[in-house]
């Protein structure tokens, strides 16, 4: 007799994993560390069950908005190495469930957060949505070389999410701080593309080596990284920096600016030679080099928590 | 041969479903967790609540 087993013919059946993986998790892992830097950071103090409520949320949101990510670009993502192994491409994950997933969990984030703690902070949520996945996603991204200049906005938003989470509006110092992720992420990102860049040419995304060529590049991740020192250093000089923050942020701008400068002098044939190797020391620093920014802010929190501040420095802005 | 009950699909979906379970398990937790704060904090409506406050301009 013949072995019955009727679900043998029906395709692949997700593992809970998959759909995890739909959310990228990565990206999520950020998105909640800064949140919650925005969040513990701002002058008013926000109940711990409030605050893992909405870290909860605003990571939920950062998720379906990677999803509907990933529905939409489930046809570049199959042609290039770095996302081949995605859910979708790689067939764990139907498109319909993706766009199911992601649109159900956006609404679900968005209205979860005005109850959990304010309007405002649902707003900004559902516009961080809209604006990753309609603005960049099916908008920029196959549009401009300057893609992800604008792009990075979506990622730059959850301190401010979590700063309005706990304030219920806005001001200066997490102004700044979307300006900081602003800034940082076009170096971040065309570091990465100038070693992924036949990847982009061959799923046809036009991200700037592919369209302007290397050398225009280097000069561009150059030009940013001069427009994010001031924008580094200026938080110093808020009611969130200190002279704690102000020395690290120095210390990590020069180590940013010298990585940026040895980019911009390589030749074609130094590349070859180590395989991109400055490039990819340099993508590497600049997630180190976020990741510092942050946490010295709360450091800085946390010391005056305590009246342990160090070195006051006048409040500029 | 016999029918295999535990076919690898099922394991599949059982570890899903057992997922799916914990997290709606945890979000009835978390909105007991938040009503409890919501409700705790002092309101200046219900004269008789435990948590009553008279407003700011009553008590001045």
């Amino acid at each position: 007799m013949a072995d019955i087993s009727p679900t043998d013919t029906r395709a692949y059946e997700a593992e809970f994993a998959d759909y995890v993986e739909l959310l990228k998790p990565g990206v999520m892992r950020l998105v909640v560390f800064t949140a919650l830097v925005g969040m513990v950071i701002a002058p008013v103090p926000v109940n711990p069950v409030i605050a893992l409520a909405s870290i909860l949320c605003i990571a939920i949101g950062a998720g379906a908005s990677g999803a509907l990510n990933m529905w939409w670009d489930r046809d570049v993502d199959a042609i290039m190495k770095r996302t081949q192994g995605r859910p979708i491409p790689s067939g764990r994950v139907q498109p319909g469930e993706a766009l199911a997933i992601g649109l159900g969990l956006s609404l679900l984030s968005v209205m979860l957060l005005a109850v959990f703690a304010n309007l405002m902070a649902a707003a900004w949520l559902a516009f961080t949505i809209f604006f990753y996945v309609v603005i960049y996603s099916m908008g920029l991204k196959r549009l401009t070389p300057q893609n992800i200049v604008i792009g990075g906005a979506a990622g730059a938003f959850p301190p401010l999410l979590g700063w309005v989470v706990a304030t219920g509006s806005i001001s200066l110092e997490p102004v700044l701080l979307v300006a900081l992720i602003l800034l940082w992420t076009p170096p971040h990102f065309w570091a990465l593309a100038l070693w992924r860049n036949e990847d982009y040419k061959a799923a046809g995304i036009p991200m700037l080596p592919v369209l302007r060529g290397e050398r225009v590049t280097r000069r561009y991740i150059f030009g940013y990284t001069l427009l994010l020192i001031p924008v580094s250093l200026a938080p110093s000089f808020t009611q969130i920096g200190g002279s704690l923050y102000l020395a690290v942020a120095l210390l990590l701008n020069a180590v940013l600016l010298a990585g940026a400068w040895r980019l911009l002098i390589r030749q074609e044939s130094d590349r070859d030679a180590d395989n991109f190797r400055a490039e990819k020391r340099f993508f590497g620093f600049t997630i180190f080099y976020l990741f510092l920014h942050f946490f010295m802010l709360l450091v800085e929190s946390t010391l005056r928590a305590f009246d342990l501040s160090v070195g006051a420095l006048p409040l500029w802005f | 041969m016999a029918i295999h009950p535990e076919h690898e699909l099922h394991t599949r979906r059982k570890g899903r479903n057992v997922a799916i379970g914990l997290i709606l398990g945890s979000f009835v937790l978390l909105i007991f967790a938040v009503s409890i704060v919501k409700l705790s904090r002092p309101q200046s409506v219900d004269i008789n609540a435990p948590n009553y406050r008279p407003p700011v301009e009553a008590t001045q």
